[in-house]
């Protein structure tokens, strides 16, 4: 009896802790700086750790530390030169060199197959999934990283969970009860509490440090708001600082359940799986919710894929032709403190989440920029382009034109096309052949 | 394994492939598929990708492992000077010797690898590079007079010999290597 006494009152005494200093703030969105703090130490221990290990490692393994620069010398002169010759000279055995070694190149390094892995740090932050050959270096090193991992996983991801279960269970019940008043002014201003104190809850159950650039440049209603993909924490990154309308595909399970009970509250767009083959249905859809002034700026993410944060991919064009007025977002990930990352061939959803719970902490930046709009002339895939490079350069990301969609499916034979014609165009030349 | 040794290829630079090839065997099978190469976008708009790929996979064989895979980089190591200077006649020529090195290329021919590039042969690789650009009478005016102009003994295909006789003055060291950076 007594054992049972004693965890209840240390239960009972935990969560009047985690309402009084987590909970009552977020509803009011304040912060009473213990993340600040915890921040502080973590950044401290980590600098120590840091300089531990550069006096401890031996010279060659700082070899591996450049695998993301580029390791081959490439020779970045087109077809024309390669072939070493001028339009309409004949074909050569020797042609062949070429394409082999353009080839053989693309298989040592490319640039694509690294950015859907995740990135390498230059200097290890004490969690083992992030250092692929750590070695061991020092005892007080090693008993620092069982300090953490026992801070991380019977400290923090309790706590963490605790929070994670209380925000969204407050979501599903809050956004109901919201949804049965009829609508009014009242109630979108309780919509928009419920939604702010649950993702602010939900941050924290991340232990997330979110700096947000550029306020005057947030996403106003009637608009779009883009942003560049690393992983599903992105939508909760920027439903903290303002309410949106989420487009997506119903799911099953539990997102089901948040998805049907965040509808009756303000109005998104979920599809059914088969609407969303149908481009013009989604494209008319979203036409109609931007036409209502009333109603939240939409957010998409045009690469319809998590990338590793390192670069941007391309934008599918399909967003850009809605029309209406873009919103850029850039989010930037620290990776120092935890990998947000969500490769998705690896991890499903519930492993992805351990892991971020069981992270030291998720730190981000977030730029909001100047709206866009489609100039005169422009295409929906320039527009999307120009659009790329303005969170590509604000995000300090580098710019990729390659399809996301090249993760899981191989990538389209118009680009082969290109190079083919070029080629042909070379050897045949202009008709001229004896 | 010939890799390795006599510095085949360097310590630094396997090092360097071998987090490669455990990069792009992304389902950690301790091997790779052709789909795992051809998952490699900049590979796949490549005209020859799949002859590129059909080299890694000798003998019919499935699976590359990671000393097949260094063994066909191998070929695109570039020559350094030592290499000539310090050539045992015993040894077996490194593969990135001007032969081996023609020898891939002419690999890359031969579909049947039966040491001949015959004139269908020859068609079928033209084909594979310009895809549907070029009609098929200009293709084949093309491939005849390849195959004419290399084939010495008259027996209609292009040997290994003829081969490398009709690129002897071609510099093939350079254009058939790729520098590892230090």
């Amino acid at each position: 009896m007594e054992g049972a006494e004693l965890a209840g009152k240390i239960l009972s005494t935990w969560l009047t802790l985690v309402l009084g200093f987590i909970l009552l703030p977020s509803v009011f969105g304040v912060s009473l700086g213990i993340s600040e703090i915890y921040m502080k130490i973590l950044v401290k221990t980590l600098e120590w750790a840091t300089i531990r290990i550069e006096k401890g490692t031996p010279k060659e393994s700082i070899l591996k530390n450049s695998a993301s620069i580029g390791i081959i010398q490439r020779d970045e002169s087109p077809m024309e030169k390669g072939l070493s010759g001028l339009r309409g000279r004949d074909f050569e055995l020797s042609d062949v060199f070429y394409f082999s070694k353009k080839g053989l190149e693309a298989i040592v390094e490319d640039e694509v197959t690294q950015r859907f892995s995740s990135e390498e740090l230059v200097s290890w932050n004490l969690l083992t999934r992030t250092n692929v050959n750590f070695q061991y270096i020092s005892l007080r090193l090693t008993m620092v990283w069982v300090l953490g991992v026992i801070v991380r996983y019977c400290v923090l991801l309790p706590l963490r969970v605790t929070l994670a279960f209380i925000g969204i269970s407050l979501l599903v019940i809050g956004a109901t009860l919201v949804g049965q008043l009829p609508d009014s002014s009242l109630k979108n201003w309780l919509s928009e509490l419920v939604h702010l104190t649950c993702c602010r809850i939900c941050v924290r159950a991340l232990s997330g440090t979110i700096h947000y650039h550029n306020k005057q440049y947030r996403p106003q209603k009637g608009g779009i708001c883009v942003a560049n993909h690393t992983s599903p924490i992105d939508v909760l990154i920027l439903t903290t600082d303002g309410c949106y309308a989420m487009v997506g595909q119903v799911h099953g399970g539990l997102m089901g359940i948040i998805q049907r009970a965040m509808v009756k509250a303000c109005p998104h767009v979920w599809f059914e799986r088969s609407e969303m083959k149908d481009r013009h249905l989604v494209t008319k859809r979203l036409k109609e919710h931007i036409a209502d002034k009333k109603k939240l700026p939409i957010l998409i993410f045009p690469e319809g894929t998590c990338i590793n944060n390192t670069s941007v991919m391309m934008f599918k064009k399909g967003s850009f032709e809605i029309g209406g007025t873009i919103h850029p977002v850039a989010i930037k990930y620290n990776p120092q403190f935890g990998d947000a990352f969500w490769n998705s061939s690896k991890y499903n959803m519930v492993s992805y989440l351990l892991r971020m719970m069981t992270s030291w902490a998720i730190v981000c930046d977030v730029w909001y920029m100047p709206p866009m709009t489609r100039e005169e002339g422009e295409d929906a895939v320039q527009f999307a382009n120009r659009v790329k490079s303005a969170i590509a350069i604000q995000g300090g990301l580098t710019e990729l034109p390659w399809d996301g969609g090249l993760k899981r499916a191989k990538v389209k034979d118009i680009f082969k096309e290109e190079q083919q014609k070029n080629y042909s165009k070379m050897i045949v030349g202009n008709g001229s052949l004896s | 394994m010939a890799v390795g040794r006599d510095g085949f290829v360097s310590q630094a630079s396997l090092l360097r492939l071998h987090h490669r090839f455990r990069a792009l065997d992304r389902n950690k099978k301790g091997y790779l598929s052709r789909m795992d190469l051809q998952q490699i976008g900049a590979l796949a708009v490549n005209p020859l990708g799949d002859r590129i790929i059909e080299s890694f996979f000798p003998d019919g064989s499935q699976r590359v492992d990671f000393p097949g895979f260094v063994r066909v980089l191998a070929h695109f190591r570039p020559v350094e000077d030592e290499d000539t200077e310090t050539q045992d006649p015993k040894k077996p020529e490194p593969l990135n010797s001007r032969r081996n090195k023609l020898h891939y290329a002419f690999q890359l021919y031969d579909l049947d690898r039966d040491g001949k590039i015959s004139r269908h042969e020859m068609l079928q690789v033209l084909r594979l590079m310009v895809g549907v650009q070029v009609t098929e009478e200009q293709l084949e005016n093309i491939a005849d007079r390849t195959v004419q102009e290399a084939d010495e003994d008259g027996d209609g295909a292009v040997s290994f010999v003829e081969f490398t006789k009709s690129l002897e003055k071609m510099d093939v060291e350079q254009k058939m290597s790729i520098r590892i950076l230090k």
